[in-house]
């Protein structure tokens, strides 16, 4: 190799090094906050609608006047569905960018590989996505559910005579941390129910699976015992469609064998024909069909922004459980800050506590005092041949979060900061 | 009668390069830590923890290409599985880093928060000794150490070269990742490791622990490319660059391929396991994703894109692909997947020798108008190098169907 | 005793008795709708009226609330006619518009109720195969007030097969009856069964309680020992079957994924890291044949995928053209490179679907006769969308098999796969050759892409979870080699299948992988390696 090449190549690289990336110039009449969603990689299916959401939110707000009367700016970055990148991208956001705010995250991952950054940081971090509990961060906001709010009373319903009475429990998940712990709650729940365990077939699988045809058929073997089953299914992602897929065509069908689930929604059901899957379940803790003033008013909203801003396929475009979060989570942020007149970490934190927003889920949703996580309905739905829900079954009131489920040993104790 | 050894290591890099590894050890060592720990916040100079933590992680990318360039440039294989390697050193410190939390974590039990929680009641055999610093230091090269010897030695023991062992590579990836990915192997599952407190009881995420870990992967890089010149340049290297280029003649003249490929690809390996060692504590975290088939493809393309077979090609390519990555996904976050594509297919079809090629070319048509007789024997040489390096694939004309 | 006591709420006697023999009337009386504007609770009280009340009307309120159709407005339970809304009692037309009508919901619970419902009334229908389907629904959830349906069907029935599912379904509530003879006719008939259920119910009677045999009748334990045994045997046949189906089922898959890529590989030495991308062009270009079938021809759309074979292949092949021209073809002897530009092309086309269609998932629904499968035993079900595909593989194959041995292109395409310069010197236009088999390994892709719609999901970055599994089914067989590659991708589908059954997919895939690496250490070269001199150079 020529050497005066290489000690070119290799100055030029030192002194890249040692520039780094120029830092973006700063405005002082606007308030910068942060949008960490994958727009590209496997996550970008489902996070891509959650970062439109918010910038639909805070263009709203800037129509409103902003906050203390500065405009917001959204910074948007791209994490790629890559978890390193994500702890990268979220330091940029909050120590270059010096952003008040960041909504994002969808996987667990990559909630837990930016945790310590925003610990460090004292950062702030609105996380809209139902998630496994079992962790509490000074620095983040939790506007999805925790196991209690969505997982449980699900599997209550299934008990329950209007439920179909099932006695015998599929636990069907994609093999990660988010299925197997909330199927480790529910399988202690159902065991203080008096479930025995050979009346439990727990399975899972891999990421992207896409062959569901021996699951299905030993799913079938299962509910053949003679007890009324159910299948609660914590497939992720790509995988629920060749699973419901499978499912129409080997005719297991709601009324002999429904399947609840909690990581479909409607922007899943985009992909699927739902005509074979009426019947079928998902719990949330909101869905697009609900009918009150505050999501018809969401609704257009964001199908008209979907319009004006080009997303592809705008007419058909769906809101769901996590864009609903997302969407009250930035209007908490806003209440938060404007009470403490200031966009302080501490004092935000301080002031979200006990902040309401009247939410398109229907409710008045409050943020707890203590455990940073939002008190939210749940909503049982069945499948439409439309691809939405019809809501079967509520609870009356909003319901508290137990980030740390009382199934798991050890954690009686905890449920503050 | 043989040179010292110290005197072939000395050689095998020119004094030019000598010099630029010192200018670039003085920026890394001294320049780098100076401008982040002693340089207020103010001054334009300084360095913020992001600026660091970010050229960090690429500093071990960098180690992970000269690790790939010094198999595929200088061995011509081409392992889809590099990425294996990397999460194994990263896994094998990171087991180190979750048992310095201690009681600190949310359950506050001696044990790692994911095993308590999927009701693991003691550690697991295989973590035995992760609490010993030392211990990971030895697991951090002897793991991927292993498992690439077992590998390799089965695989160019059966002769398999080409797109069969690319291929192979990347279906153990594939299956290490999957078994990752399962929460019972013990290692966290798809959340992986994260969370790290602290180092040798030294806190993980001060200023001071910070620039260690930068220096100290600026420092593994030099020693990699120092120890890679060494290697290429001896009599070693150029068995090995023979057996590249034409295998079957080299057996032929009684050397035993398999001894030369396998050293490379255990080296290789180790080096990819030390950079992992070192980029876990940067980025703070681990997780199987490391692993999948992709990450190692673009671990290839970092080379390719610098120009293969010049190592300090391999620092480049990674250096100018991760750049640019960070810098479009927060400028254009939604295309930025285009101007990759694009580069790849740009560099791949319009610079063969990667960027360095191209370097070499513009320098040689510049020195060309200069000084014309001057000029003359340097672009011969330099030329004549380059049909060299390419030289391998190129040239050896054979039924595609039957060869790689 | 069968747990059906949910179900004999549902149903009272009455209601089945009298369904059979209620006149059919003009009208309906108002006052059985009114339960449809309440609660779940009233909504099952109005079908089970309306089941008592029997006749056409009742027929045509529970096919409308089936459909979806019924709906309420101001109490008054109304049908939903396209732009006409209906009175459900009278079936006048209302001077009302669609649109501020609030559909009358179901629940699983509510929809049981609805399905046995229209079933009981189905079951005396002219048509066999409502007879059928009825006997089949009911036969799922038998409870001892259907009894007098059943005895009614089996005098009237003539067709063998419906008798059989009903005289079944009638032995599983003779169980319980005091009289011995009637239970041990009763085991003996279900000893024709092949569900599981049945099993188990008959297992039931083999149990003590309380020190206390269930069955007290010696022959009639002895009679269900054997009966056990028959519907055993007939479950592990059916078993085994779906077994080596599903396998087939993703080999057939497997084989489409990788199909294209094998002959891409073997003619050009190419490693095309974006076939997985062109799988993704031929499954949207099916989605797009859909949406022009559902706005153009919706009468025909349950052919929109036969229509789509042509334009899956051709966009699939125009892509690949694209890419040997501009790309590929500058980097022919450099297979290594062409792997890192096709990987760019890949992201580059991922990325372009990403933004042109949304990152969100396509629906492709199945067309009618591709949903639904024909159940070799209960539980046991070969669903027609696995049974086209498999079928559309063979099709794909011997096609490529023709082409390559029975056309001058495809002597041409062997040609230059075994021996480049040697065929360019005899003439072969090798530059023609590649770009034409590269489009047709690509038009397969294409295929691939449109199997694939009919079974998984249709998105941006389909291609990726396939890429993988492709490479190892064209290494396994030896590149170049379309025999081997159909070898292997049966081979992985079957062992897959069973591993699956036996570890679970997660170990499952692990060890096939694993199988794979061990493998090509044995034969370096594949499952069918080209001998002789080519083999080492």
């Amino acid at each position: 190799m020529n050497r005066r090449n290489f000690v070119k190549a290799l100055t030029l690289s030192a002194s890249i090094a040692a520039i780094g990336l120029p830092v973006g110039a700063h405005a002082a009449d606007t308030i910068k906050v942060g949008i960490l969603h994958s727009l590209s990689g496997t996550m970008a299916i489902s996070e891509t609608a959650l970062k439109n959401v918010a910038l639909m939110t805070i263009e709203e707000i800037n129509a409103k006047g902003g906050v203390m009367g500065k405009k917001l700016e959204p910074v948007v970055v791209d994490p790629a569905s890559n978890w390193p990148l994500f702890a990268e991208k979220a330091r940029q956001l909050v120590a270059q960018d010096k952003v008040a705010a960041v909504f994002g995250c969808w996987t667990s991952v990559s909630r837990k590989s930016v945790n310590p950054v925003f610990k460090e940081l004292n950062g702030l971090l609105f996380y809209p996505v139902q998630y496994e509990g079992e962790e509490l961060e000074k620095n983040v906001f939790y506007t999805g559910a925790a196991p209690n709010q969505q997982a449980i009373p699900a599997v209550e319903y299934l008990m329950s005579e209007e439920g179909g009475a099932a006695k015998r429990f599929v636990l069907l998940g994609t093999d990660y941390v988010y299925p197997r712990t909330t199927n480790k709650i529910l399988r202690a729940f159902l065991k203080s129910k008096g479930v025995a365990d050979a009346d439990i077939m727990e399975d899972y699988t891999p990421f992207g699976h896409s062959d569901y045809q021996t699951i299905i058929a030993n799913i079938k073997k299962f509910a053949a015992a003679g007890k009324k089953t159910a299948v609660i299914s914590t497939i992720n992602g790509d995988s629920n469609v060749p699973f419901y897929k499978e499912l129409g065509n080997a005719g297991l069908k709601a009324t002999d064998v429904p399947v609840v689930a909690f990581s479909v929604g409607e922007e899943e059901l985009r992909g699927v024909d739902t005509k074979p899957l009426v019947g079928h379940l998902a719990a949330w803790n909101y869905f697009m069909s609900l009918k009150n003033p505050e999501n018809a008013a969401f609704v257009k909203k964001y199908r008209d922004w979907a319009k004006k801003n080009g997303v592809p396929n705008a007419d058909t475009v769906v809101t769901n459980d996590p864009m609903e979060a997302t969407y009250v989570g930035i209007y908490m942020w806003k209440q938060a800050v404007e009470k403490a007149k200031s966009t302080d970490t501490d004092k935000v934190i301080a002031a979200l506590g006990g902040q309401t927003v009247k939410a398109p889920s229907g409710f008045t949703l409050t943020m707890d005092k203590t455990n940073h996580h939002l008190h939210k309905p749940v909503y049982i739905g069945e499948v439409r041949g439309d691809g939405q829900f019809d809501v079967v079954w509520k609870t009356k009131e909003p319901i508290r979060a137990q980030p740390w489920s009382p199934f798991i040993p050890g954690n009686e104790s905890k449920q503050g900061i | 009668m043989r040179t010292p050894f110290t005197v072939r290591l000395l050689r095998s890099t020119p004094k030019s390069g000598w010099l630029a590894i010192a200018v670039f050890a003085a920026i890394t060592l001294i320049g780098v830590p100076l401008a982040h720990l002693a340089l207020p916040e103010s001054s334009p100079l300084h360095l913020s923890a992001y600026t660091v933590g970010l050229l960090g992680k690429i500093l071990c990318y960098m180690v992970v290409a000269v690790a790939m360039d010094l198999i595929w440039g200088y061995a011509g294989i081409l392992s889809l599985g590099h990425g294996l390697f990397f999460a194994l050193g990263g896994y094998a410190f990171g087991m180190y880093l979750m048992r310095q939390i201690g009681r600190d974590g949310s359950y506050g039990a001696e044990l790692p928060d994911f095993m308590v929680f999927l009701d693991w009641k003691e550690l697991p055999w295989y973590w035995a000794g992760s609490d010993s610093f030392l211990w990971a230091l030895f697991l951090v090269v002897a793991l991927p150490g292993v498992v690439a010897f077992v590998f390799g030695w089965f695989a160019f023991r059966s002769r398999i070269k080409g797109v069969y062992f690319s291929i192979i590579t990347q279906a153990l990836t594939y299956a290490a990742m999957l078994l990752f990915f399962r929460n019972e192997t013990g290692f966290g599952g798809n959340n992986g490791f994260t969370d790290f407190k602290r180092i040798l009881g030294h806190d993980i995420t001060s200023p001071e622990m910070r620039v260690t870990l930068f220096a100290l992967s600026a420092a593994l890089l030099i020693a990699c490319l120092v120890l890679g010149r060494y290697l290429v340049s001896s009599r070693f290297g150029r068995v090995l660059a023979a057996i590249r280029d034409a295998e079957s003649r080299v057996m032929f003249i009684g050397y035993n391929p398999l001894h030369y490929k396998l050293f490379m690809w255990t080296l290789s390996a180790m080096l990819c396991g030390l950079a992992g060692a070192l980029y876990v504590p940067q980025v703070g975290i681990i997780n199987p994703s490391e692993m999948s088939p992709a990450n190692s493809i673009e671990i290839a393309v970092w080379v390719a894109v610098g120009g293969r077979g010049t190592l300090i090609g391999a620092v480049l390519g990674a250096g100018i692909v991760n750049l640019a990555k960070s810098f479009f996904t927060v400028t254009v976050p939604e295309y930025w997947p285009f101007f990759l594509g694009f580069l790849f297919i740009a560099v791949t079809l319009y610079l063969p020798d990667g960027v360095v090629g191209l370097w070499r070319k513009l320098r040689a048509r510049r020195a060309l108008a200069a000084a014309p007789d001057a000029a003359e024997s340097s672009v011969a040489g330099s030329s004549s190098a380059a049909e060299k390096a390419d030289a391998g694939p190129a040239n050896v004309t054979v039924p595609k169907g039957a060869t790689a | 005793m069968f747990r059906l006591t949910l179900m004999k709420r549902i149903f009272g006697v009455a209601l089945l008795l009298t369904l059979l023999v209620a006149p059919a009337r003009a009208a309906l009386d108002p006052s059985l709708l009114a339960g449809f504007a309440g609660d779940f609770q009233g909504r099952m009280a109005a079908i089970e009226a309306l089941g008592v009340a029997g006749g056409d009307d009742a027929r045509r309120v529970l096919d409308a609330l089936e459909a979806g159709r019924l709906g309420v407005v101001a109490g008054r339970a109304v049908i939903v006619d396209g732009d006409t809304v209906r009175d459900a009692a009278s079936g006048e037309a209302l001077d009302q518009g669609a649109g501020d009508i609030e559909l009358v919901t179901l629940n699983n619970r509510v929809r049981r109720t609805l399905a046995n419902a229209r079933a009981a009334l189905a079951l005396t229908s002219a048509d066999r195969a409502e007879r059928l389907s009825a006997a089949i629904t009911l036969g799922d959830n038998p409870n001892e007030t259907l009894l007098p349906v059943f005895d009614r069907a089996l005098a009237a029935e003539t067709d063998e097969e419906i008798r059989g599912i009903v005289a079944r379904a009638a032995a599983r509530i003779k169980l319980a009856s005091p009289d011995p003879l009637t239970r041990l006719r009763a085991v003996r008939a279900l000893g024709e069964s092949s569900d599981p259920a049945v099993k188990n119910l008959l297992e039931g009677l083999l149990q003590k309680r309380d020190g206390n045999w269930v069955e007290p009748h010696p022959e009639v334990r002895t009679a269900a020992k054997l009966a056990i045994d028959d519907i055993e045997g007939r479950i592990a046949i059916a078993e085994s079957v779906g077994t080596v189906f599903s396998g087939l089922s993703l080999g057939s898959i497997l084989l489409l994924a990788a199909l294209g890529l094998a002959i891409t590989y073997g003619v050009m030495g190419v490693i095309n890291m974006a076939h997985g991308e062109l799988l993704m062009v031929g499954a949207y270009a099916t989605f797009l044949v859909q949406g022009l079938f559902r706005s153009y021809l919706p009468a025909y759309l349950d052919w929109y995928v036969a229509a789509a074979i042509p334009v899956a292949f051709l966009s699939a092949a125009l892509v690949g053209v694209a890419m040997e021209r501009l790309v590929l073809r500058h980097l022919y002897g450099r297979p290594l490179e062409s792997l890192l530009a096709t990987w760019g092309l890949s992201l580059v086309l991922i990325q372009a679907a990403r933004v042109i269609f949304g990152p969100q998932n396509l629906e492709l629904a199945n067309p009618s006769w591709m949903s639904g499968g024909v159940e070799l035993a209960a539980g046991v079900v070969l669903p027609y969308n696995r049974i086209v595909i498999i079928g559309f593989a063979v099709f794909v194959l011997v096609l490529i098999w023709l082409m390559m041995q029975k056309t001058r292109l495809g002597m041409f395409v062997r040609a230059v796969t075994q021996n480049r310069p040697m065929a360019g010197c005899v003439g072969v236009p090798t530059a023609r050759v590649d770009t034409l088999a590269f489009a047709i390994g690509c038009g397969v892709a294409g295929l691939g892409g449109l199997a694939l719609s009919q079974i998984a999901n249709v998105g941006p970055a389909m291609g990726t979870g396939y890429i993988v599994d492709a490479f190892m089914v064209v290494v396994l067989g030896g590149v170049g080699q379309l025999a081997g590659a159909v070898w292997a991708a049966l081979g992985l589908g079957i062992v897959s299948k069973f591993l699956e059954g036996w570890a679970g997919a997660v170990i499952a895939k692990i060890l096939v992988l694993v199988f794979i690496i061990v493998f090509i250490q044995k034969r370096p070269q594949g499952i069918f390696a080209l001998k002789g001199r080519f083999a080492d150079s």
